[in-house]
């Protein structure tokens, strides 16, 4: 190309395509355009997918339906998302839900109030956080390996405390924890006003503390949040702290629901999907920062797409390979390096003059970034 | 230099923006074989950017590459190294984790029966390591050493026999005179053999020392290219800034302050195997430079008194009151804050923002439960980027996307946020331009005169005459000497460390 042509090109700088460009970097946008293609495949699918009816005096309708079914994984996604910001990852969050399980089946058999029984769930996945913590913050052992200590005995525990005070599998009813995950508060399900709540709490204590700024710079860099004074185990510490807590919540939510505790397979592979969904949002395993609201936009692609699996006829063998094959999909859009590989190859393709100005990735490759990630 | 020969590199037209803002705008740059062309700027004109394009770090927008004649595609730095382009890049982009001997060698394994034979990797990164008279464990990894250390093994793996053109981005920041000779003496070398070399730096007397050549960047632009014997120091100063440079006025101290109360003291503070335990106070008002050569103890002392490092014999105090087990948190929260040499190990959290790595050290101060509000955060950044010279879009924009200098600003205003009484800086200034130099030294002054205590350790010994009212002198990581007012020159600096 010769340099005149350039010329031309350059002072053109704000053009709708760059804006769109610049929009296209915008993190939050690919998620929610993944998630608004999955509801309206749905809404083709399935006739009257969008419609909300008032049926026994609650909302009742299919989007309500993904809401209700994502509350649990979203509670325990936004625990995963702070300790993923932290640079940790939790596999043990579905042991802790086993675990909060079992709790609540043997106090309410130890008669005390179900109140009460609720504080020993939520305190039982804070122990839970304290113990992960202990491992991490403390002794300094690699977050995959010390949550796995816990997700491999997690269910044996709740398995122990089953057997000690209540036999196997034991069921219970308890109308209060009921109330908190399957009944509704006016027309609204109650679980969806205590997760609009909880994550408005968890926002509260991020955004509105220094917690959260403190938790990303030691999930970026810990040496410098050190010398920062941030002191960087404290810090970790607290991430598995709130990390266990939401999976307790989850846990109360799931166990209340199906009124038995069952360590075996409540809440199974529930880890993967968190951390799905937080990789969905747009967070980077590789730590440093924590994207609450796109961590709940991650759940609900996640449920809308099992949604439309069931209900769109494809053989059930074909699920988990179709659900692997649409989160890759949303993964690649939101890679920078995949979207600059696109494009470059349509740049080659056209002409090498029609280069556009401003355009390219953000962050493309710097000799240090870009292939890492 | 206007031989038939064609260039050895000729880049034409070179444009280059990130998300919309212009990094580059139509560069022109050529590069002939056996010379020495400096590449010179502020902080953020484009330097790196260029390279990184010439080297396949990065794509252009627009421009060509031409190599010996021939219209090259350089796609990565893998391509780039085949074509036989070698380059130390301004931030150390090895892999601290692996031993010395893997990252001179990485890519380049030497094998045997196709197999990388690790013997002769070490003795290969040995021999180059020799050739800049390190003489190092080259099994460690990378990592344990300082920066400077870093810096030389990076060159180290950049001079390949078979290389043409051989790019250094601010390769001597970290260097003290001694290693930047020997680097210069073999530049000469691969010089005479034809070499092309790209040689980016705000050391202005190294320019002159080594370059035939000087092009300039200012925001993105080359403003200027000329033969380094046609272009005073003066006229490249204002062709670098856009503006003439107030002379720096010469240190402050000419007349000699009554030193305030002593702040912070140290008492036969040491730590095995890290430095002999030493006496040192600092008082308010007063600015100390640590002298000594790479490895004589100038980061560990700092450390030391910061606290980022526990002594284990001697004792700090602070007002008198001994401080007790010294933590980072501590320090700051007692108003001593710190600036860390390796900015991108120690120093920023590269994917937060510029506004929050300021605030960093100022929010450790008030405690978590106690967030300093978004408006004042922003007015904080704000005042900073003001303050420093920082060249940023804003302040959201993630630190690791300044040009380097400018990052190394923004360890500098995180630590002057926190409003500290006592400020502990290693290499402040590295990579830091000419004018900022100037505003930087003038801004350390002025804080120092209205009661700031100062402890600056530096290689760069005209920083430390600058800055200091009282020098310390450390060999072998002892502290062997201290000279103060009048006495202090780079003479008396220089027969110190030689041991005189
Ligand atoms: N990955 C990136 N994303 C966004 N902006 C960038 C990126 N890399 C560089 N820039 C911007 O491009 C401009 C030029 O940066 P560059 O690193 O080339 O400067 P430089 O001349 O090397 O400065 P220094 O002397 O400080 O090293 C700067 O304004 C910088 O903020
Ligand atoms: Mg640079």
């Amino acid at each position: 190309m010769s340099v005149n042509q350039t010329i031309e090109v350059a002072p053109a700088p704000r053009t709708l395509g760059t804006r769109l460009r610049g929009l296209a970097g915008h993190r939050a946008v690919w998620p929610l355009l993944a998630l608004a293609l999955i509801l309206a495949v749905n809404g083709l699918v399935s006739p009257g997918f969008f419609s909300i009816r008032v049926v026994e005096g609650r909302f009742f309708g299919s989007t309500i339906d993904i809401l209700y079914r994502a509350m649990p994984t979203a509670m325990v996604a936004l625990g995963m998302a702070v300790v993923i910001g932290s640079k940790g990852i939790d596999l043990s969050v579905g042991a802790i839900i086993a675990i909060c399980g079992a709790t609540i089946a043997w106090r309410i058999h130890a008669g005390d109030p179900h109140v009460v029984v609720l504080l020993w769930a939520l305190g039982a996945g804070l122990l839970c956080g304290l113990w992960n913590g202990a491992l991490v913050a403390l002794l300094g052992i690699q977050p995959i390996v010390a949550t796995l200590v816990l997700m491999v005995s997690g269910r044996g525990i709740g398995l122990m405390i089953n057997l000690i005070y209540g036999g196997t599998n034991p069921s219970f009813e308890s109308p209060f924890l009921q109330s908190l995950s399957v009944g509704h508060v006016g027309l609204i399900p109650t679980r969806l006003l205590l997760g609009a709540a909880s994550f408005a709490a968890l926002w509260l204590l991020l955004r509105r503390t220094a917690l959260g700024l403190f938790i990303e710079a030691v999930g970026g860099n810990a040496r410098a949040a050190d010398l920062a004074g941030i002191g960087s185990r404290l810090v970790t510490y607290s991430a598995y702290l709130i990390s266990g807590l939401t999976a307790g919540w989850a846990g109360v939510i799931l166990t209340a629901d199906t009124h038995i505790s069952d360590p075996v397979s409540q809440g199974l592979y529930i880890e993967l999907d968190a951390i799905l969904a937080v990789v969905i949002g747009g967070g980077s395993l590789a730590g440093g920062r924590i994207h609450l609201g796109m961590t709940v936009i991650g759940t609900l692609i996640i449920q809308a797409l099992a949604t439309l699996i069931l209900t769109s006829g494809v053989p059930p063998e074909y699920n988990l390979v179709v659900k692997a094959v649409v989160v890759l999909a949303v993964l690649l859009l939101q890679s920078d390096d995949a979207r600059a590989a696109l494009t470059r190859r349509n740049r080659a393709r056209g002409s090498l003059g029609g280069g556009s100005p401003g355009g390219g990735s953000p962050g493309g490759g710097s000799p240090k970034g870009g292939r890492r990630r | 230099m206007t031989s038939d020969q064609p260039p050895r590199v000729e880049l034409v037209g070179i444009s280059k923006a990130f998300a919309g803002v212009p990094a580059l705008d139509r560069v022109d740059f050529t590069l002939h074989p056996g010379e020495v062309h400096a590449l010179l700027g502020e902080n953020g004109a484009g330097k790196s950017t260029l390279i990184k394009i010439m080297t396949g770090a990065l794509a252009a927008d627009a421009g060509e590459m031409r190599l010996d004649g021939r219209a090259v595609a350089v796609g990565s730095t893998a391509e780039a190294r085949a074509l036989g382009i070698s380059t130390v890049y301004q931030e150390v982009n090895l892999v601290p984790t692996l031993s010395v001997a893997r990252n001179v060698t990485l890519g380049r394994e030497p094998r045997r029966f196709g197999l990388i034979s690790w013997r002769a990797a070490r003795e290969k990164a040995r021999a180059r390591l020799k050739r800049l008279s390190l003489e190092i464990d080259v099994e460690r990894a990378l990592g344990s050493f300082p920066v400077a250390v870093q810096q030389l093994v990076a060159i180290a793996r950049a001079l390949e026999e078979d290389s043409r053109v051989l790019v250094l981005d601010e390769p001597t920041a970290s260097l003290d005179a001694q290693e930047t000779r020997l680097l210069f003496r073999i530049l000469r070398d691969l010089k005479a053999q034809g070499m092309a070399v790209v040689f980016i730096s705000h050391f202005l007397d190294q320019v002159y020392e080594i370059s035939d050549r000087i092009s300039v960047l200012r925001n993105g632009r080359l403003v200027g290219s000329a033969a380094t014997a046609a272009l005073p120091q003066r006229e490249l100063i204002t062709l670098m800034l856009g503006r003439e440079l107030e002379r720096v006025e010469q240190r402050a101290a000419a007349a000699p302050k009554a030193a305030g109360a002593p702040v912070l003291a140290a008492e036969k503070l040491g730590r095995r195997r890290w430095i002999e335990p030493f006496d040192l106070v600092l008082r308010a008002g007063e600015a100390i430079g640590l002298a000594g050569l790479l490895g004589s103890g100038r980061t560990e002392t700092a450390k030391l008194i910061f606290g980022a490092v526990r002594a284990d014999s001697g004792r700090l105090t602070l007002d008198g009151a001994p401080l007790g087990h010294a933590s980072p948190r501590r320090a700051l929260r007692r108003g001593i804050a710190f600036c860390p040499e390796d900015r991108k190990a120690e120093g920023l959290v590269l994917d937060l923002s510029v506004r929050e790595n300021i605030l960093l050290a100022l929010q450790t101060k008030r405690g978590w439960l106690r967030p300093l509000p978004r408006d004042e955060q922003r007015r904080l950044a704000e005042a900073m980027i003001e303050a420093l010279g920082i060249a940023t879009s804003d302040a959201e924009k993630p630190v690791g996307q300044l040009s380097g200098g400018n990052q190394q600003k923004v360890v500098l205003a995180r630590a002057l946020a926190s409003k500290p009484r006592v400020l502990v800086l290693d290499e402040p200034t590295r990579g830091i331009d000419v004018g900022a130099h100037a505003e930087i030294v003038a801004l350390v002054r002025r804080l120092c005169a209205e009661g700031l205590a100062l402890l600056v350790a530096s290689s760069e010994l005209d920083e430390i005459v600058a800055v200091s009212d009282r020098v310390a002198v450390l060999r072998d990581r002892r502290i062997v000497g201290e000279i103060a007012g009048a006495e202090i020159t780079r003479e008396t600096i220089i027969e110190l460390i030689a041991g005189g």
